[in-house]
């Protein structure tokens, strides 16, 4: 037996808390239930644990969810891609079900932290988390997904669009666990694409779009997403783009209108990764480079 | 709040009592004396702290020690057989792929988790597999050199 050593030296550590292993979702509701609204659910726990290093979050109790069996999977079910929460961004990086019928995930996964954070980190967490700069939160707008909770009083799906509530906000209730996410199914005519601007790997986006497009056999737009990245408080879905695309053949005029818009629309502040006025640019660029990506794989 | 903790770590069997904020690279280093193991930012930026946790590469400064109950740990001290030298560290030799070598160990543990995904990686995986993994002096040419090097090493050993 180790005994064990006290830091008597300045190292960035949490502040103290108290750690819960739940071993299931129901464990770890009831853990919820007993700690309130000082427990925080912990899953890959590498957006979770670098806040708590830098004190931007303090919990008291941390439930370890990441133990649960069963919430690790990724399958097509009906009409949907069923996502267990806690399937790791590697998990998904290396599935040949997602770079054959979903390469909008293998776009962002790409780009997302670096391979050893994506080891760890969870599908779940990312989109749970609410932070407007991660990811999936754009990729989930653009594809309308659904969230499924489990809570108190079993289990309810979410409807993305009301699952961002604010600024690092969702819809979760303190035990509330986040169990699956459902996406539409891939189909002839459907296309996605993301791609973000970032300084260096590992880096939050500058700015990110997401793209999401369902074309039926004439070439109309029958269904379209687009979702921002980090260019709002809370992830941001572009409506006035996808109005002008919708039920129309898409053009390369009206492309370039969408991009125009997406720059119009965009919230974004001024910080160390560009101005105000340069996110607005690359948003339109890029915005107008998805929508080219996402139909050139519709057609396919 | 102690935690009693029981895991493997280069095939020893180890058993501890954490607090639940201690950081595996803390338990590591320090609990356990194994200091080839680097702490470089502290914010799962740098990769100097990459080990392997059931064989997948991770960043210990951000994983919590009781977290790793159960698990199987291999760091650089357990890659290869006391006195030789695993095909990895070979090839950062013959390469110079180091030096000032803070950044080695984490690079090797994690070219580690990439050869074993992709044993043939092209020079474009390479950089994308280690880009985790910061060095502020070679300029990673060498290193994308060596970790090729002992691509081949392996693919060898394999046959």
């Amino acid at each position: 037996m180790i005994t064990p050593y006290i830091n008597t030296y300045k190292i960035m550590i949490p502040s103290n808390f108290i750690y819960h292993k739940a071993t299931s979702v129901k464990d770890a509701i009831a853990l919820s239930q007993t700690h309130g609204e000082e427990a925080k659910f912990m899953s890959g726990g590498h957006s979770l644990l670098p806040m708590m290093k830098l004190r931007f979050a303090t919990p008291e109790h941390i439930i370890d969810i990441s133990k649960i069996d069963g919430l690790s999977y990724i399958k097509e079910d009906g009409d949907f891609l069923k996502i267990g929460a806690l399937t790791t961004q590697s998990e998904m990086e290396h599935s040949s079900k997602i770079k054959e019928n979903y390469p909008i995930f293998s776009d962002a996964i790409k780009l997302t932290a670096d391979p050893s954070v994506r080891n760890v980190g969870t599908i779940g967490g990312n989109i749970a988390h609410g932070d407007a700069a991660n990811d999936q939160p754009a990729l989930m707008l653009a594809m309308r997904a659904i969230i499924i909770a489990e809570g108190v009083d079993g289990r309810r799906s979410i409807p993305i669009d009301e699952f961002f509530q604010g600024f690092y906000m969702t819809a979760l209730e303190p035990t509330d666990v986040l169990v699956e996410i459902q996406i539409p199914k891939s189909k002839k005519g459907s296309g996605g694409a993301y791609h973000k601007v970032e300084r260096k790997v590992g880096d939050y986006a500058t700015a990110g779009v997401a793209v999401y497009l369902q074309l039926d056999n004439n070439g109309v737009c029958q269904e379209i997403g687009i979702g921002l990245t980090n260019v709002s408080a809370v992830p941001m879905r572009l409506e006035r783009g996808e109005e002008l695309l919708k039920g129309k053949k898409i053009t390369e005029d009206l492309i370039e209108q969408v991009g125009v818009v997406a720059s119009e629309d965009c919230e974004p502040t001024s910080d160390l990764r560009g101005s105000e006025a340069y996110k607005r640019s690359i948003v339109n660029t890029i915005t107008k480079r998805m929508l080219h990506a996402a139909l050139e794989r519709a057609k396919k | 709040m102690k935690h009693k903790i029981t895991l493997k770590i280069n095939g020893e069997s180890v058993t501890a009592l954490v607090d639940s904020r201690l950081l595996l690279v803390h338990f590591i280093r320090e609990n356990l004396d194994l200091t080839g193991t680097h702490i470089g930012c502290d914010t799962s930026n740098c990769g100097a702290c990459t080990i392997l946790l059931d064989g997948k590469s991770v960043k210990s400064c951000t994983y919590l020690a009781v977290r790793a109950d159960g698990a199987e740990i291999t760091t650089i001290e357990g890659i290869a057989a006391e006195g030789t030298n695993h095909p990895l560290q070979k090839a950062f030799h013959d390469q110079h792929g180091l030096h000032c070598g803070f950044c080695t160990p984490g690079m090797i543990m994690r070219s580690i988790d990439l050869l074993k995904n992709n044993p043939n990686p092209t020079e474009e995986e390479i950089r994308w597999g280690i880009s985790g993994n910061l060095c502020r002096c070679t300029g990673y040419n060498n290193i994308v050199k060596s970790v090729k090097q002992a691509a081949e090493e392996l693919q060898k050993e394999s046959v």
